[in-house]
Order: structure tokens, then sequence, then C-alpha cells
């Protein structure tokens, strides 16, 4: 491990994930480009037109799974600062602080790809229909837990602030997931489930979720290396480093 | 393949002008995203000697 350089933490555990994630950082990037690459050509040019959407069917193929990640990252976000409240663990909290901003991304593109296929679909650029409004309160709630966290200089109080925000805010998850079915929305039903049949052309699945793997691998790959930078940056700050590694840090320099 | 020609592809039948900033702009996002995650990664480790 001293061998990378990266000896500076020697009595925690990120001194162990920082290597760690740097070396599997280049496998999901090369899955997610791999990936993306299958899921463009298959939507693009093997999938049918849509007999009654036609073409503009296949903002699908970024619209389902941004909304996918937008909601996936959230899950994952509110388990891991859960992980850290439990266990008072601090790469669980680094872990939360890495998905925010990626999982605020999603969330921007699945309500602005979705716009881009109202319009020609509904008529409108947006509705306030509860699939759509309860999308866009995510998008708030991300940007609420990033500003929280921002806001509270002391880190340990900024980690356990911003981690009750993302547990007391995963009860919109089922409420966007299932709003479609529980309200009469104008946004469609999903079209892809696990206890039913898909309503769609199997080669519009496959570019779909093929699509939707390739933004999972780039979403690992990405929140990987913002926590390495989450981990560099609080190695810097006195109040979190002096704890385990601050005679490192003097030596280091 | 359903495309005749290269103006037909683009065209997405008469929704290109839906299609293609969907794409455009998730494509964007993402690829700032990493870009945005680099330098972040490249400033805070350049600044403690450390690559």
């Amino acid at each position: 491990m001293s061998t990378t350089g990266i000896n500076w933490f020697k009595y925690s555990s990120p001194q162990a994930l920082y290597p760690l994630a740097g070396r599997m950082i280049p496998w999901f990037a090369a899955f997610a480009l791999g990936l993306i690459g299958v899921g463009l050509y298959v939507g693009f040019f093997v999938a049918p037109t849509d007999v009654t959407q036609g073409d503009a069917y296949r903002i699908i193929f970024v619209h389902v799974p941004a909304a996918w990640m937008s909601m996936f990252l959230y899950v994952i976000m509110a388990i891991w600062a859960g992980l850290g409240l439990g266990l008072n663990a601090r790469p669980s909290f680094m872990m939360a602080q890495a998905i925010a901003p990626t999982g605020a991304m999603f969330t921007f593109l699945a309500l602005f790809t979705g716009s881009m296929w109202g319009k020609p679909t509904w008529g409108a650029w947006w509705v306030w229909d509860a699939r759509l409004t309860s999308e866009l309160i995510l998008l708030f709630q991300y940007i609420g837990i990033i500003l929280l966290r921002s806001s509270i200089d002391d880190l340990r109080r900024a980690d356990r602030a911003s981690a009750v925000l993302a547990l007391v805010g995963v009860i919109n998850v089922p409420i966007i997931y299932f709003s479609v079915r529980w309200w009469n929305t104008l946004h469609q039903g999903a079209s892809v489930s696990i206890t039913a049949a898909p309503t769609m052309a199997g080669t519009m699945v496959t570019a779909m979720l093929v699509m939707m793997f390739g933004f999972w691998m780039y979403s690992i790959a990405v929140t990987l290396a913002r926590m390495r930078c989450v981990i560099v940056e609080r190695e810097r700050q006195p109040s979190w480093g002096k704890q385990a590694s601050m005679p490192d840090v003097v030596e280091a320099r | 393949m359903q495309w005749g020609s290269l103006a037909e592809f683009f065209a997405m039948g008469g929704y290109g002008l839906y299609v293609w900033p969907s794409f455009g702009v998730t494509a964007l996002c993402m690829g700032g995203e990493v870009l945005a995650v680099w330098r972040r990664h490249a400033a805070a480790a350049g600044s403690r000697d450390e690559s």
C-alpha cells in the first residue's frame, strides 16, 4: 500500500479505498463506454421506428435510464448516509457525498429529456403531473442536500445533517415510482416491469436496458472518481485529518 | 436499418429537433461531469504534491 505513494492514512480505511477506487475506475469507465456505444447503435440503427410515436420515442433511450439512475442513486446515497449514521463510518459519508451531484445531474436529465419528449407527444413541455412533480421535488432534494453540506463548515456536522436529510427524503422515491399507478397521470406507466411482459419491441427494450447498464457503469466510475477527490480534500482539512493522519500529513509535506 | 440517407437520419422522422437535443444535452452533462471531476482531482491532488 505504501508503494503506491498514498501512505498518508495509515489508520483509516480511506487509505485503502483511494488506490482501490483508482484501480476500479478504468474498468467501469470502459464498460460504460462500451455499453453506451452498443446501446446507441442498437437504439438508432437496429430498433425500428415506433408505429404511434414515430422516431420521437428514441428519446426513451436516454430518458428512462436517466430517470432510473436518478432514483437508484438517491436510494444508494441514502443507504450510505444511513450506514454512516449507524456505524459512524466516514467512508460511508464520503460515498453519499460523492453520489449526490451525479444523482442531481441525472434528475435534471430525466426532466430535460422528458420535456423534449413531452412537447411532440403531449403538446406541452411541462405538466404538473404527479410523476413530473415528484421528480422535480427529487431534484430539489438533491440540491438541498448538496447545499446543506456546503453550508456547514464542521465536516462531522455536515456529514450528519446531510445524511439525515437524505434519509428523510427517501420517502419520495416510492412516490415517484408508483405515481403513475396511484394517480391518474399524463405520464405513461412502466413500459418494462419485472412482473409483466414488456409492451415494447424486443430491440427497443434491449437498447434501453443496455443504455441503463451503461449509465450504471458510468455512475460507478464517476462517483468513485469523485470520492477520490473527497478523500484528498478531506485529508487536507485539519478538523478531519488530525484524528488519524496529521503526523503523516506533516511527514508527507 | 431504416435510414435511407444521412439527412433522413438527422431528421429523425421530423422529430430531430427533440431527439438530438435530448442526446446532446445528456452527452454534454456526462462529459462535463467527467471533466469537472478530473479537474477537481487534479486541483486537490496537485496541491498536496501527490498524483
